[in-house]
């Protein structure tokens, strides 16, 4: 930044045209002005970038190589300075540790649980959207309300929807004959909960993504379909599918590094009992647990730990998409 | 495709999934305007009750939510200012400016989308433990100021809607690079300023999981943060934190009802470019 201001402070900017190399005599004054130009020229791309990768350096670079550093060292929350050299006992520890696995598997289903209908109804949705439609502006932004709602606003709101014995949702399935569900204490039932909390936020933010790939699908390939006789639903099958396909893949990444990181929801539909993740850690994510470890027990090291076996994970999700979509773009 | 007129079927899901979006925004409001004992009751209320000033008053003391509120904006508008600023010059040096390295760095910038956050949580923390910012309100702001996103998304918009000659006339004019921005990027800029603006404020706004840890509720909280410390009472009092719910949403969601349009078009044209 202060490089920035160096090169290029606003008192140097002058009205005067630079002489072109080689054109004129020239006195002291044009010179220094001349090469001041050139400094200005070369050093300024690197100031317009430098803030981002300044903050980056510090903010980002810096803790995700000491994370793996605290990983390997017992570190308390109470005395973040004093570090305890303990080689690979925090992951060993991990491995055996039926809680990361608990969570681990949560994360997953919560994951499928809520990515794959948002997915699927997003794309509905957005094929609804992109017909010709009176009050298209209106549908567009009411749909995309829930993503300005807050995880913590969202989340205390469907707590109370789904409680067991005033909640809306049960009162809704007894009025149609069902029993009441235990929405916080059931496995499936308390993360089918918090996963309906991730759908409801996300699926218009998506389907505005699926409309705006949509409305750039060429009109003749419809056309086209049309004339082979091809009906609406085979048209959708055969020609938007199709054309999505790289947009599908860029949602299925974003929602998925999204799920490997679900923590508010999970956190607050406990209703204020911590982040054990429900009674029996029935829904407790790798992030809630994460949280768990560093800020309750108080455990630096070990939750260092869980950040990189989570990362580890999103790395190997990211290797098997790209050999997935590599398979597939090579048919 | 496009050119296909809805039929009347369309209308109906699309009427079942707006009322599915905004139902429990309304139903905060509902919930806000009742007391407790009549949320603890079947069937839950459809309507509004008379509780609504009484239950705000409550939230606001109880959660401090004036504090809250403040510090939120404090907050979602400086981390909204910084990363338009930096991106909107950065994706200029991307998208206009040759320089030895571009290729590198910009690659960098996409890279650093992937890293989640939790892996840095940790020792960002103990940065700020040791700066002595825990509950001061730059242990949020500053890690978020720049956003590899922002500078993807300028850049994509600045290639096309920047003209390329528009740059080199200034230039040869003798311009200074600080002037060219100033006189030609900023005002070409400004319609995806604008969005990215207004995106940035709304996910620092909701921002949940690094102020949880860098603020308590003791200092000087988030309006999220403040949320969990509603939940937290001994008997919580549900009508209480829904109005708690009611003010830290709707301060967004007026910013929706006049900007949702614009909103509605920069997610879209990210997706397209993205």
């Amino acid at each position: 930044m202060t490089d920035e201001t160096a090169v290029l402070s606003p008192s140097a900017v002058g009205p005067e045209r630079p002489t072109a190399e080689g054109a004129g005599r020239s006195r002291p004054g044009q010179v220094w002005r001349s090469r001041r130009y050139r400094w200005d020229l070369r050093f300024s791309p690197y100031a317009f970038v430098a803030p981002f990768f300044l903050f980056f350096a510090a903010f980002g670079l810096f803790p995700l190589l000491y994370t793996g550093w605290a990983a390997l060292h017992q570190v308390e929350l109470t005395d973040p300075d004093s570090m305890t050299w303990v080689g690979l006992k925090n992951f060993t520890r991990l491995w055996d540790d039926e809680f990361f696995w608990n969570a681990l598997r949560n994360t997953v289903t919560i994951g499928l649980l809520s990515t794959v209908p948002q997915l699927a109804i997003a794309l509905g949705l957005a094929h609804l959207l992109n017909y010709k439609l009176r009050g298209s502006a209106f549908f567009r932004v009411a749909v995309l309300t829930p993503y300005a709602t807050s995880v913590a606003a969202a989340t205390l709101v469907f707590v109370l929807l789904f409680g067991r014995d005033y909640g809306m949702v049960n009162w809704a399935l007894s009025a149609v004959g069902f029993e009441a569900v235990d929405w916080q204490n059931g496995t499936f039932a308390s993360q089918l909960a918090v996963s309906t909390i991730v759908i409801w936020r996300w699926t218009g933010y998506n389907a505005l993504i699926y409309l705006a790939a949509m409305q750039a699908v060429p009109g003749e390939l419809y056309e086209s379909a049309a004339l082979d006789g091809a009906s609406r639903w085979q048209q959708f099958l055969h020609v938007t599918v199709p054309s999505l396909r790289p947009t599908i893949f860029f949602t299925i990444v974003v929602s998925t590094i999204g799920a490997t990181q679900l923590f508010g929801e999970p956190l607050l539909f406990n209703g204020g009992a911590g982040a054990t993740g429900g009674s029996d850690h029935q829904f407790q994510t790798l992030g809630l647990y994460l949280y768990e470890q560093g800020w309750v027990n108080l455990h630096l090291g070990r939750a260092s730990a869980i950040a990189w076996a989570m990362f580890l994970i999103l790395l190997l999700i990211a290797g098997a998409a790209r050999l997935l979509r590599g398979r597939k773009d090579s048919r | 495709m496009r050119s296909l007129r809805a039929g009347r079927l369309t209308y109906v899901v699309l009427a079942l999934f707006t009322a599915g979006s905004l139902f429990p925004l309304v139903w905060t409001a509902i919930a806000a305007s009742r007391t407790n004992t009549r949320l603890a009751q079947t069937p839950p209320p459809f309507w509004f009750g008379g509780n609504l000033g009484h239950n705000l008053q409550v939230a606001w003391t109880d959660a401090n939510m004036g504090v809250a509120l403040l510090n939120t904006v404090i907050v979602a508008g400086t981390v909204a200012a910084g990363t338009v600023l930096f991106s909107t010059l950065a994706g200029f040096a991307f998208a206009k400016l040759r320089f030895r390295g571009r290729r590198l760095l910009m690659s960098l910038v996409v890279a650093t989308m992937l890293i989640p956050p939790q892996l840095s949580v940790v020792p960002l923390y103990m940065l700020i433990a040791e700066l002595s910012w825990t509950d001061r309100l730059q242990a949020v702001i500053l890690p978020t100021l720049v956003s590899a996103f922002g500078v993807f998304f300028m850049r994509q918009y600045l290639m096309q809607a920047l003209p390329t000659e528009l740059v080199e006339a200034a230039r040869s004019d003798g311009a200074s690079s600080l002037r060219v921005v100033w006189h030609v990027v900023f005002p070409a800029a400004r319609p995806a300023m604008a969005v990215l603006a207004m995106l940035t404020f709304v996910m620092a706004w909701n921002d949940f999981f690094w102020p949880i840890i860098a603020l308590t509720q003791n200092g000087s909280p988030t309006v999220q943060v403040a949320l969990t410390g509603l939940g937290r009472g001994y008997i919580p009092d549900q009508s209480v934190i829904m109005a708690g719910a009611l003010l830290g949403t709707l301060p967004l969601l007026l910013v929706f009802l006049v900007f949702g349009r614009q909103i509605v078009g920069g997610i879209m044209q990210g997706a397209v470019k993205g």
